[in-house]
């Protein structure tokens, strides 16, 4: 369904925006606030990243502020992955099932320098997957060694963002993978 | 006891034994036929009550693997390297010293895990880190593998 | 015939299932597999290499400043003594001294990373079996000194301050003041603690008498710590073998007989109180001086194998550096004390239920990262 790339021929006149019209639209603003607002990560952290983001979690930095309270233990009943720390090729097809057992819609947060591109742990190592994207599609990437706390809220509600421009009812082009 | 009397001690077991003073701690290189009576001759003698085995570890020198084996004593407070060199790279073979010191099955372990050195009599050798199916033994010197990057 | 044995068929009765290594009481991907009978655990055998990161290997070609990065992330929680280890062993190979000022900072930023770890494990251990009160009490104080450490460090949980010679930096003119303002705060709240978790009379009932860990097994292990202390076992290398100006400071070193998990629990509540009497006793006495000794640019080793051992909040870890001369090590070993502490997980698990086994992994007090290395 292609939208209508149209210039405008005078000012104020309303787009022709994909099909949906302003009810499904609403409902889709509705829907996705509530979404973002609530969204339960999985408890899975494998080094040093694991760390801060127990300290994002702690009394100071407070994720549960933002709706990220409840931290599931099962991946069946979690929305949003963090990967913090390392992935090893052993570890691998582990966090690929792990990825695999969530349920749609499922986000992907990849924190730290080893979860990008191997990090500290790039040159000479035989046994570090270089990025954790090679294994799962990833939403938000923060970068550090390990990244502070407030990076990890900043990541947070960059993801909220992405997921409140979502289209839930209307149809999207996003390729699920 | 300091290293004049280990040095008493440990000739006294054997005299095949070579030392290296240059260390700290003292060390001693075994041939490999003595090695097993030497490692239960030092757990259990009085004088020098060698309990603890910190840690075990090969060192790849490109002709041949020198074994170290760390030994602390708890009683005594002093330590001492004994060294083991294997000759033949390919097919490296020793003694297990696992109903020794307990925790020697796992530092054995990883060394063939790493190395690819088997070891006799253990009850239970196989790879501890890497995956079974992995090909190779990655801190040799001459291990190459494509996923590797270099500097 | 050894205790974890192959990968043995189970016997009549008997069913297999997996714990981790995405567990949230494992403390990381740890892979442990129980066979049981029932609730009653026959057998744990545990499975590493999930988190394997090859560091010896890339080491071996790194330079002699560059190589003590890496071992700030393996047992992260006592960064600050990993990197001290590494830094006195390459300057036992040069044969420098270093300044009084720079032994001063050191025992200081250790003492308070031993204090930061031993607040995460009195907190994860509440988390682990049930409370999930001490979890937030433990963060608070955890985040003041990783307050301190920021502002002279420049970062929170890999701090990278030990180079060969010295400290990288000298200390922020704020650091004493800010010490002795968190010390108190945290003075007065370690009896808190106790009123909290230790005299509760669930927790006692979960932790007395579990896992018990007697001294023959304990050496024969090769057990270090405060693990080990709780058996009874003498070992703290601060004592015996000290190092970087430990001699000059008055402490006791704390051993139980009991060998179960409260015994180790006790060890680790104690041993917060004298961390905070080395840093009090030292705050105000920092010598002045240099805070780095000279060094060359590119650090060489002359050839020969060098060991120091330092205890870190874990237990003992030994750096041991095989070099030929040239400006990277040949051959770095690194005895973790997280390696020989794990596989005494099974004598003491054998016999009991599951939840016996997760109290018994939160005084065991594991980092996964430093067994695989």
């Amino acid at each position: 369904m292609d939208v209508k790339s149209d210039k405008l021929e005078f000012p104020g006149q309303i787009h022709q925006t994909q099909d949906g019209g302003i009810l499904l639209t609403t409902l889709d603003d509705a829907i996705n606030w509530a979404r973002s607002n609530s969204m339960w990560p999985l408890v899975f952290g494998t080094s040093c990243c694991a760390i801060e983001m127990m300290s994002a979690a702690d009394a100071k930095y407070d994720w549960s502020r933002f709706g990220f309270e409840v931290a599931r233990a099962t991946p069946r009943q979690a929305d949003l992955i963090i990967v913090a720390g390392t992935i090893v090729m052993k570890m691998a097809p582990v966090l690929r099932r792990l990825y695999d057992q969530m349920a749609d819609p499922k986000y992907v947060i990849a924190m730290g320098a080893c979860t990008i591109s191997g990090g500290p742990f790039f040159y000479n190592t035989y046994s570090v997957v270089k990025g954790v994207d090679h294994v799962i599609p990833v939403d938000v990437y923060i970068p550090g060694c390990p990244p502070r706390p407030e990076a990890l809220l900043h990541a947070m509600i960059t993801l909220q963002e992405k997921v409140r421009l979502e289209p839930y009812f209307r149809k999207s082009d996003k390729t699920d993978e | 006891m300091n290293k004049e009397e280990l040095k008493n001690v440990l000739s006294g077991y054997s005299s095949n034994i070579q030392f290296d003073e240059t260390t700290e701690p003292l060390s001693a290189i075994v041939p490999a036929a003595e090695f097993f009576g030497l490692m239960q001759f030092l757990r259990k003698d009085a004088q020098s009550n060698f309990d603890f085995l910190n840690f075990m570890t090969c060192v790849d020198w490109k002709d041949h693997f020198m074994l170290v084996y760390f030994l602390h004593s708890t009683t005594y407070r002093h330590d001492v390297m004994i060294k083991v060199k294997l000759e033949n790279r390919d097919e490296a073979e020793i003694e297990t010293v696992c109903n020794i010191w307990r925790t020697a099955e796992f530092h054995e372990r990883e060394v063939f895990d790493l190395f690819g050195v088997k070891f006799t009599h253990h009850p239970d050798l196989r790879r501890i880190f890497l995956d079974d199916a992995w090909e190779g033994h990655p801190l040799r010197k001459d291990y190459t593998d494509e996923n590797m990057i270099e500097l | 015939m050894s205790l974890l044995g192959e990968d043995i068929l189970t016997e009549e009765g008997e069913f297999i299932i997996n714990m981790g290594p995405q567990h949230p009481s494992t403390h990381g991907v740890l892979h442990l597999k129980l066979w049981l009978n029932g609730e009653e655990i026959k057998r744990v055998q545990p499975h590493l290499g999930y988190i394997h990161r090859s560091i010896e290997k890339m080491s071996e070609s790194l330079s002699y400043r560059n190589f003590i990065f890496a071992t700030s992330r393996m047992d992260y929680l006592s960064a600050h003594m990993n990197n001290e280890a590494c830094a006195l062993t390459v300057e036992k190979g040069l044969g420098i001294e270093i300044p009084e000022r720079a032994q001063v900072i050191r025992i200081l930023m250790s003492e308070l990373t031993r204090l930061a770890s031993h607040q995460l494990w009195w907190g994860s251990t509440g988390l682990d079996l049930g409370a999930v009160t001490p979890f937030f009490y433990a963060f608070r104080e955890r985040e003041a000194i990783m307050g301190i450490m920021e502002e002279t460090c420049g970062a929170r949980l890999t701090q990278n301050y030990n180079v060969p010679g010295g400290v990288m930096a000298d200390i922020h003119p704020n650091f004493q003041k800010h010490t002795k303002e968190v010390m108190q705060q945290i003075k007065s709240k370690l009896d808190e603690y106790d009123d909290l978790l230790s005299g509760n009379v669930i927790f006692e009932a979960r932790t007395k008498g579990v896992g018990v860990l007697s001294k023959e097994d304990a050496i024969s292990y090769g057990v270090t710590g405060p693990t080990a202390r709780g058996s009874g076992v003498s070992c703290d290398v601060r004592k015996w073998a000290p190092y970087s100006g430990y001699e000059k400071v008055q402490f006791n070193e704390i051993l139980e007989e009991g060998g179960d998990s409260y015994a180790r629990y006790m060890v680790r509540m104690r041993e917060m109180k004298e961390s905070i009497s080395i840093i009090e006793q030292l705050i105000d006495n920092i010598p002045d001086g240099d805070f780095q000794a000279k060094t060359k640019n590119v650090i060489k080793l002359p050839k020969g194998e060098f060991f120091q051992r330092v205890e870190t909040a874990r237990g003992e870890l030994g750096v041991y550096i095989v070099s030929d001369g040239a400006a990277s090590p040949y051959r770095v070993k690194y005895r973790s004390p997280n390696f020989s502490n794990l596989f005494a997980l099974p004598i003491m698990a054998k016999g009991g239920k599951i939840g016996d086994l997760v109290a018994i992994m939160s005084t065991l007090d594991l980092v996964i990262p430093d067994i695989d290395r």
